[in-house]
Order: C-alpha cells, then sequence, then structure tokens
C-alpha cells in the first residue's frame, strides 16, 4: 500500500524534528492509518533525524503499534490477572474458535477480525472483558461471548 | 480565569463552590471514570442531560470520577440544596427512569438509593461542609450512612480525596475542594528545604512499589549537580488487575499537578513529564484538558502567582511496554527510544532524562503531597503506622463480591481489607489467598491474612506492596496456574537485554507447565526454587528481580498443591486441563441439550430428554457445556 504523502506530510508537520518525539511521529502515524506503514515509518525517521533502524526498534519494541493493517474488527480480551481469575483463558479461547471457525476452515460469514490478548483494560471490576472495536464488554463467559458474535460480527450472508 | 495570587485563589474557592454544591438548584453527578463507562454510565449521562434540557427543570448534570465502590457501577449522585448528598448504585436506564419520575414529582428517589452523606469532608478546605440542613429525614433511617457502608467505613481517602466529589476537569471545583492553596502555602511560605524537610517529616513513601521514601529522594535530586532538573509522574500503570492510578489520573489529575508543582518548587525543577499508558485513552484526554486549563489560570508557566516561578510540564504516552513502569526504562521511553532499562550504577535522581538528575514519583505519591503540605506533617505522620505512615490506595479485585477502589490507612490486616470491606466470595465459595503487587509480587494464604498490610509486613511474607494490586483467589483458583500466568506475562514483557530474565523466564515456564500436565519430578521443584533465586540476583533491572517472586511465594506457601499436581496427577482447584475431566451426572441430566449444542468438539451425545453423554476422548475441556448447564449436571472430575 502506498502512503498518500499530503497525509503523511500533514501529520508529521505537528511533530518537532528532534529524536525524542519519534514515538509521538509513530503514535500519529497509527492514528491517521492504523496501522505504521514502512514509507510512513522512513519518513518519520527522516524528520526526527534518528537511523531506521532506531525506528523499527521503537516500532517493534512496543507492544501499542501494528504494523500490519487493520481488520475489519478488532477484538482484544483483557488477560490481566482480575480478569484471569474469572476465566479470561475460557473466554478468549472460545473468540479463537468461533473467530476462526470450526475445523480449521474458516467461515465466509465472519468478516476479518483480528484478535488480540491485552493485559489490564483498568475495569478489573466487571471482568473477564473485551473490548471490541471501541466498545467495552463485562462479565463476560462463553455463551454471552457466542451471541455476541452472532449478532455483532457476523455478517448476514446474501 | 487567571490566578495570579491568594486573593484570585480565595475568589475562585467561594464562586467554584457555589458551583460544587449550588445553593439555588438540584445537580445530577454521574460517575464517567472507565469503570463507570464500561457499565454504562454513558447512557445513563445522555438519559439526564435530555431530560434536562427538554424541561424546565432548574439544575445541572455533571459527569465526575470515580468514588471507588466499581462493583456498584453506574454509580449516580444527587445533590440538593440543604439536603444530604444521595448516592445512587447500578444506576440503568430504568432506574435512571425512575429517579427521574420521582425527581419530577418533588419527591426524594429511593430507586436504588445506597447511600447519603449529611457532610463533606472536604480534607483540604479547613474543615467539613455540612450539606443537610435541616432535620434527618425519614428515608435516612432505612439507607446507611456513606460512611457506614461496610465497604467505606474502614477507608480514609487522602489521595482519592476528591474522586467523585468533583468534574475532574473543572479547575474551579478543585480550588473550591481546597485546591493550589498547599502549592500557594510552599510557593510563598517556605524555603525549598523547608518542602522538603516537611516531605521527609511526613514519612511519605514512595507508592509505585519499593517504598522509598519520597523526601530522601527529592533531596538528593536537590543536591544533584547539573541543569536542567526534571521532575516526573510515573503513570504507566501496567500491573494486570490494578488500576489505583486510573482512578486518580480520571477522577482527579489537578492533584497530580499540584503535587508535581510542589515537586518542582522544592527540587529546583522547570520542567516535567507525565508518562502515561496510551491504553488509558480517557485518563490521557482529562489530564490534558487539565494542563490546559491549569496553564491558561497561569498556575503551569511562567511567573506563577506572581512569584517569577516558572514551570511546564508536558505528556508523553506511552507504547504497551510494562518494563516501561521500571525508571531507567520509562526515561529511556521519554527520550523516543525502545523502553529498555539500564544497570543503576548512577542513581536516576543523578543523571536521569537526558542524564540530566531526575526525580521519578507514581501518581500517588504527587497526589498525597498537596495533602501533606496543605494539613502538615505531623497531621500525616499520625495515619498508619510509625514506618509506614499515611494510606494506601488498593484494587481490590477478583473472586470477591464488593470489588473497587479502597484507600486505607496503611496497616490494617489482610483481613479487614478482603473479608470485612470485599464482603465475600461470589457464590458464596472460600477464600484461599490474595496476591499483591502484580507479576512482581507475590501469593499470601488465608492463613496469614492477619499480616498488617505495609511495605515492609509484605516483604516479609515473601510479596510486595507494589502499587497495590489485590487480588483476591478462591478455592477454585489453581496456583500452577497463576504461577504460570504471571511468567507467561513477564515472558511476554521481559526487554530481552539480560539473560537471566529473558531464558530464565522461559525455563521456568516450562517446567511450570509440566508440572501442570502432572509430569516431571517432586525433586523438580528445588531446580525451580534454585532457577528462581538465579533470576532474582542475576537480572539487570526490577522487573527481572522480582519476575520470580509469584513462583517463589507459591513454592513456599503452596508446595503441597505442586506435588499434588505431580505425584496425585490431580489439579485441586479442578483448572490444570490434561488432569481434570468433564462428565455428566445422570440424575441431574434432563435432557436438555443445550450442552451438545454448545459442545465445539462434537464431544456430547444423546437423544432429547434422555440423558446425555461426553466422549472423553474428543472432549477438548473448554468448559463450555459446565458454563451452559442450568441443573449442575456437567461435573468436572
Amino acid at each position: 500500500m502506498s502512503v498518500p504523502f499530503e497525509r503523511l506530510e500533514a501529520i508529521l508537520k505537528k511533530v518537532p524534528p528532534s529524536p525524542e518525539h519519534l514515538i509521538g511521529a509513530l503514535q500519529g502515524i497509527q492514528e491517521e492509518f492504523a496501522y505504521i506503514p514502512p514509507e510512513a515509518l522512513r519518513a518519520a525517521c527522516r524528520h526526527v533525524g534518528v537511523p531506521e533502524s532506531r525506528g523499527w526498534a521503537v516500532a517493534t519494541f512496543y507492544r501499542f503499534f501494528n504494523l500490519e493493517p487493520r481488520k475489519d474488527h478488532e477484538v482484544s480480551v483483557c488477560m490481566g490477572t482480575a480478569c484471569h481469575v474469572r476465566g479470561a483463558a475460557k473466554v478468549y479461547d472460545k473468540f479463537r474458535r468461533d473467530l476462526e471457525g470450526t475445523g480449521g476452515q474458516s467461515d465466509p460469514s465472519v468478516p476479518e477480525t483480528s484478535l488480540n490478548k491485552v493485559y489490564c483494560l483498568g475495569c478489573c471490576s466487571m471482568g473477564p472483558i473485551a473490548k471490541i472495536d471501541e466498545e467495552i464488554l463485562g462479565n463476560l463467559d462463553q455463551s454471552k461471548v457466542g451471541a455476541f458474535i452472532e449478532t455483532h460480527i457476523k455478517k448476514v450472508l446474501p | 480565569m487567571k490566578i495570579r495570587d491568594l486573593k484570585d485563589l480565595e475568589h475562585t474557592k467561594s464562586t467554584g463552590l457555589a458551583k460544587l454544591y449550588p445553593p439555588d438548584r438540584v445537580k445530577i453527578l454521574v460517575g464517567m471514570a472507565t469503570c463507570g463507562a464500561a457499565a454504562g454510565a454513558g447512557r445513563v449521562l445522555d438519559y439526564f442531560r435530555q431530560q434536562a434540557s427538554d424541561s424546565a427543570w432548574n439544575g445541572v448534570v455533571e459527569k465526575t470520577g470515580c468514588i471507588g465502590s466499581c462493583y456498584n457501577e453506574p454509580l449516580v449522585d444527587l445533590v440538593m440544596p440543604g439536603k444530604a448528598r444521595l448516592t445512587y448504585k447500578q444506576v440503568s436506564i430504568e432506574v435512571a427512569e425512575k429517579i427521574w419520575k420521582e425527581l419530577s414529582e418533588g419527591k426524594t428517589p429511593e430507586t436504588n438509593l445506597m447511600a447519603w452523606l449529611d457532610t463533606d469532608e472536604m480534607l483540604l478546605n479547613g474543615g467539613p461542609h455540612t450539606l443537610q440542613t435541616g432535620a434527618m429525614e425519614d428515608f435516612q433511617t432505612r439507607v446507611p450512612r456513606y460512611t457506614d457502608l461496610d465497604f467505606f467505613k474502614h477507608q480514609q481517602h487522602i489521595a482519592m480525596r476528591n474522586c467523585g466529589f468533583l468534574d475532574p476537569e473543572n479547575l474551579e471545583h478543585y480550588i473550591a475542594r481546597g485546591g493550589y492553596f498547599a502549592f500557594h502555602k510552599a510557593l510563598t511560605s517556605m524555603q525549598p528545604d523547608q518542602v522538603i524537610e516537611e516531605i521527609i517529616h511526613s514519612g511519605l513513601r514512595g507508592r509505585g512499589g519499593g517504598g522509598f521514601p519520597a523526601g530522601i529522594k527529592w533531596q538528593s535530586c536537590r543536591k544533584a549537580p547539573g541543569s536542567p532538573k526534571y521532575v516526573l509522574c510515573n503513570a504507566d500503570e501496567g500491573n494486570p488487575g490494578t488500576y489505583t492510578d486510573r482512578g486518580l489520573l480520571e477522577g482527579d489529575p489537578h492533584s497530580i499537578l499540584e503535587g508535581m508543582l510542589i515537586g518542582a518548587y522544592a527540587i529546583g525543577s522547570n520542567e516535567g513529564y507525565i508518562y502515561v499508558r496510551a491504553e488509558y485513552p480517557l485518563a490521557v484526554q482529562t489530564l490534558l484538558n487539565a494542563i490546559s486549563a491549569a496553564r491558561l489560570a497561569g498556575l503551569i508557566g511562567k511567573n506563577i502567582l506572581g512569584t517569577g516561578f516558572d514551570f511546564d510540564v508536558r505528556l508523553s504516552l506511552g507504547g504497551g511496554a510494562y518494563v516501561c513502569g521500571e525508571s531507567t526504562a520509562l526515561m529511556a521511553s521519554i527520550e523516543g527510544k525502545p523502553g529498555e532499562p539500564r544497570a543503576k550504577y548512577t542513581h536516576t535522581v543523578e543523571k536521569g532524562l537526558w542524564n540530566r538528575p531526575s526525580n521519578l514519583n507514581n501518581v500517588e505519591t504527587w497526589a498525597n503531597v498537596p495533602a501533606i503540605i496543605g494539613k502538615g506533617a505531623d497531621w500525616y505522620r499520625n495515619i498508619g503506622t510509625a514506618t509506614n505512615t499515611g494510606t494506601k490506595i488498593f484494587s481490590l479485585v477478583g473472586k470477591v463480591n464488593r470489588v473497587g477502589l479502597v484507600e486505607v490507612p496503611m496497616g490494617i490486616s489482610i483481613n479487614d481489607l478482603v473479608v470485612k470491606m470485599g464482603g465475600g466470595v461470589p457464590g458464596g465459595g472460600e477464600f484461599k489467598a490474595i496476591q499483591t503487587g502484580g507479576p512482581s509480587g507475590g501469593c499470601i494464604p488465608k492463613s496469614k491474612w492477619d499480616l498488617p498490610l505495609d511495605f515492609d509486613s509484605l516483604v516479609k511474607a515473601g510479596s510486595m506492596m507494589g502499587s497495590g494490586g489485590m487480588i483476591v483467589m478462591d478455592q477454585s483458583t489453581c496456583m500452577i496456574d497463576m504461577a504460570k500466568h504471571f511468567i507467561d506475562f513477564l515472558m511476554d514483557e521481559s526487554c530481552g537485554k539480560c539473560i537471566p530474565c529473558r531464558l530464565g523466564l522461559k525455563r521456568m515456564h516450562s517446567m511450570l507447565e509440566r508440572f501442570s500436565r502432572g509430569e516431571g519430578d517432586v525433586e523438580e521443584l528445588d531446580e525451580l526454587d534454585s532457577l528462581s533465586r538465579a533470576i532474582r540476583d542475576g537480572a539487570l533491572c526490577a522487573l527481572g528481580g522480582s519476575a520470580p517472586n509469584p513462583v517463589l511465594s507459591t513454592l513456599l506457601y503452596f508446595r503441597d498443591e505442586l506435588e499434588t499436581h505431580i505425584r496425585d496427577k490431580r489439579c485441586p482447584a479442578k483448572v490444570c486441563k490434561d488432569l481434570i475431566n468433564y462428565s455428566i451426572t445422570p440424575g441431574l441430566c434432563n435432557g436438555c441439550s443445550l450442552c451438545a449444542k454448545q459442545c465445539p468438539a462434537g464431544a456430547i451425545s444423546g437423544i432429547e430428554e434422555k440423558v446425555h453423554l461426553i466422549d472423553g476422548s474428543l472432549c477438548t475441556k473448554c468448559g463450555a457445556c459446565a458454563e451452559v448447564c442450568k441443573f449442575g449436571a456437567v461435573e468436572v472430575l
């Protein structure tokens, strides 16, 4: 994918051109493109004045940065300790099974969804929780996950 | 609104108070911290705002932070002139409609009324503020006073003094509750050394985990040669299961800014950074708004309060790396580098951010500072114990009924906190242990729960305070599974710079994995113990050095449970998949087929209305059948 120059320039214009602003520049890029395209990373490194190797070191070090384009939906299951003791692992497995479809065959009615584990979203009182796009679901169990995928994620096939 | 001197502060205080507790109209407050929003508070706020704008109602609707009783979210407060403040729990849209209806009929709504409060303590406002001027009302005999609730009666809010009582972004509200007066006092009537002496005398210890005396740290930084000097705030709360800092960041950001201002004046710094994790979008936004309000008022910037003191503060967003909570890694990250720690031959108070003297304290520590300066070190010293003064916020979570943030005097026993305030296990199970200090801490068994909660006692018991995570476990929690969970997390978060941490944790994990399958030998537990000690002694930074704690404390207190796995091939908590089997009890199964429909592996067979059967060779032990069965017929063996 090629990155529109104007959009990139608009982001970098807001970033002061010194090395300590590398992380800020990458956060700006991710906010705009939902991931870090390699061309954008190179441009950011040139802009703040660090070698490209530093750019990659930073982009791969921090969990926050995505190096792959975003999918239709993003599901993040909290694996924090409070959620863990209340059964987060079972909830995660249920998402994994349902989103992948059974028997390794991907289900065409399920749009492309990325599934991540995150550690603590800070809503420990409602665990186990998951964040689906921008919405937080609390007090989950396997059947709630199943119902949610049916109603919110699966596309209705023609 | 510009704050140039004491007169301006006093003026803002009185105008702010009239907004905090309007003398002529009703106010509805909706708790909109992340926990409230996740429980649906946003819709409730919209509902009240809509109702207020649609009617001729003379009142205001505002958002506020979290008072800590997260188990009752969404929370709504009702403030009426001359009357007790009323707190409503679990306010869904339906409940909100009922409250509104009763309110518009001129009644005192009693639907979901949790508690009332007749005086607002207002810690820094020179005395309590009376809310209820009239006689006791009828409902007050039926519903408890807020401070008499089991969850609140052992609490003492110092750092959380404003949380849930003001709009976190409203500077006037903050000043109305006595905010920025402590900063004014320090700046105009105390020398920097006096401020440091006061903090040392208060006994305040860093709330981020280690418990280092904050005043001593400030003093070292003040004395260190070099300029500029930096004051930093660690808001990179990454301990899974801990959200004490989030509560303060979202509930009262100005208390943190004021603490940093006082610290900067004492240390001789004009520049500060708050390093906050990007996973807390609301906290970031709240902080940004608070900083710009303070800047607009002239409380941050040049020539603050006309004294010639300059200070500016910036936000630096973390990128989801737990290790960045470590001081040297945090500073590397602010510099725009990967957050790898370095060996601390030289302390960061001498050479920290950009090799300049830097003083790092965490959110809760900074939030305590204005209270200490405002009310005096002697007052603070009298709270808690002799060597652990003041209060500590804990996030009480896990298998406990009343989940939330609690701020209690140091030295309270675990029993008082978990059993009395937490109020039992959901579903009536039995407590087993608590885990404190996050992945760097340890588990403390029920038998030791008379232990006082302070920095030193927890370390002695093989755990640590950490930033105040307190995860409660019951009999259905397997200790091997817990240890694996922490090591899993730390393996993920290890930066990989030093070998003990990078490879040692992997090795530890594979040993625990084998034990959880019932493999291995009881003698291997000694090997695990010696490996743990080697990692603890050999790792470069605090992450690696404390990483074996969960395993060491499990070996210390739950060795028999580990041995049961290895020797008897049995998981007493019925968690470890390789050691359990699911089975259907014939007498309880009525053949509804729900379980068979849920089973992802097609392992359950049976004709409707006849007893079903699980085929153990196909079963993946996901537990979906047990969750869905309404008759408790699915048993774990």
